[in-house]
């Protein structure tokens, strides 16, 4: 049995941005993280803002340059987007290993995000694509980077009256090979042991930007940025591939719990990053061949 | 903003179809559609982990299959819901439920209620899955009895019938 809670149920995106404004609530999506946290903690008296009847935050948009998905749209509706394959590889590859089809037709991109666990597999890729986020309050829209959005264990930018409205992008280049991997116990429904995406530009032989983003090893997803800077300005070699992964392992805090140890996940960044940047070389590497 | 918006609403009244049967409920927020649906006489949706992990509660909601104990009755408010026993029953067995009888896909059976509706989803949308689609359609139901290996035959199976029934219809 669930708590009970009191949920409020806008109409409109401005009704919603003013309840968050005036009631201290929370938002909620898909419910696939807040309901069963609700039901462990087992405490009465919350109060949510379903955001169940907001079409407005709906549906993904493709242009040349930028990608714009609505808050809502769910991990399923990446999974049936006949553009995300070349929009987003890095979060096609995410969504067929996110927990299992109940949850993917109902947890959505902007609960993943902000909810902000280290192992919020949907983070890893957007951020590797540099990925912004629209905020809306009742007193205007910012919008800011993922990677400034992120500050802490569960702990993100979002002020108790936002709600994030959007996530854009640049859609990567031919030149660009766009990768995630997630580690975890079994392939379906896991929670991720260490969850890596890479995106990587090569042009005339030479890397030209690099990200590495890195899940569950540490208190938030996080860009392994001097691995990033080790691999820019020449080719991708056995050595600075080497270098790069040495520097993602090290960049990383892992801890031991129920499933894996600390030490284990470490090598498996190693592991990891070398054979993605392995295979971001011999992909985006051979459109100049 | 009103004191009328901002007032809490404990109650509600909630029409939801089951199975074609239309269904009128007053429920307050914290009430799962799966505990509505049991209340409601409908014992096939089963009760697991209430937390997403082993699909025993599965149903389909509008045509999309979900976990029930982590859907809000209130979201459920004017949509349509399926069960297995909305699939058919003894007289008039979907060829889901026919397969995994011939294919002994059930021991204990309290996961199988929410399999066939993940794999009915599954074949709504891909009429010809691979072994590898099957698994990822099912990668959200838990058996600790069978070890899969007969559920995946079963619907691939009950695939190969409905593609025969689609072109012989």
């Amino acid at each position: 049995m669930l708590p009970p809670f009191e949920l409020l149920e806008p109409h409109s995106l401005d009704q919603a941005l003013k309840m968050l404004a005036t009631s201290e609530s929370v938002p909620l999506a898909g419910g696939t993280n807040l309901l069963p946290d609700l039901r462990a903690r087992g405490e009465a008296g919350g109060r949510f803002i379903s955001l169940a009847a907001l079409d407005q935050l709906h549906g993904i948009e493709h242009s040349d340059s930028r990608v714009l998905m609505g808050a809502r749209t769910t991990l399923s509706d990446i999974l049936h987007d006949p553009l995300m394959p070349t929009a987003a590889p890095s979060l096609v590859s995410m969504a067929k290993v996110f927990a299992g089809s109940m949850v993917r037709n109902a947890a959505t991109v902007a609960g993943n995000i902000c909810y902000g666990s280290p192992s919020a597999d949907v983070v890893p890729p957007l951020l590797s694509l540099d990925a912004e986020l629209t905020l809306a309050s009742a007193a205007g829209e910012r919008t800011l980077s993922l990677n400034d959005f992120l500050l802490d264990y569960k702990k993100t930018a979002r002020r108790p009256d936002e709600l994030l409205i959007s996530v854009a992008w640049a859609p990567p280049t031919t030149a660009t090979a766009n990768l995630f991997y997630k580690l975890g116990r079994r392939r379906g429904d896991a929670i991720t042991v260490v969850g890596v995406a890479v995106t990587i530009t090569i042009e005339n032989g030479n890397c030209t930007k690099a990200r590495i983003a890195l899940g569950s090893v540490a208190p938030t997803v996080f860009r392994a940025q001097e691995a990033e800077e080790a691999l820019v300005g020449g080719p991708l070699t056995a050595t600075t591939i080497g270098t790069a992964a040495q520097a993602a392992a090290q960049a990383s805090r892992p801890i031991d719990d129920i499933r894996a140890s600390a030490d284990y996940r470490r090598h498996a960044v190693h592991m990891l990053v070398r054979r993605l940047l392995t295979e971001a070389w011999q992909t985006a590497g051979s459109q100049h061949d | 903003m009103t004191d009328k918006e901002t007032q809490m609403v404990t109650e509600k009244r909630v029409d939801i179809q089951v199975n074609g049967q239309a269904c009128e409920i007053t429920v307050p927020a914290w009430r799962t559609l799966l505990e509505v649906l049991r209340e409601l006489g409908h014992k096939e949706v089963k009760c697991g982990c209430e937390k997403g992990d082993c699909g025993a509660c599965a149903v389909l909601l509008d045509g999309k299959v979900v976990d029930s104990c982590l859907t809000l009755a209130w979201n459920a408010a004017g949509r349509s819901v399926t069960t297995v026993q909305g699939l058919g029953g003894p007289d008039n067995a979907h060829p889901l439920q026919t397969a995994f009888i011939e294919h002994g896909s059930a021991q204990c059976g309290y996961c199988t209620p929410g399999m066939i509706m993940a794999a009915k989803a599954l074949l709504d949308d891909i009429p010809e899955p691979s072994l590898k689609d099957i698994k990822r359609g099912l990668s959200g139901n838990l058996c600790r009895c069978t070890g899969y290996t007969r559920i995946f035959s079963a619907i691939q199976a009950a695939a190969e019938t409905l593609r025969e029934q689609e072109t012989t219809s």
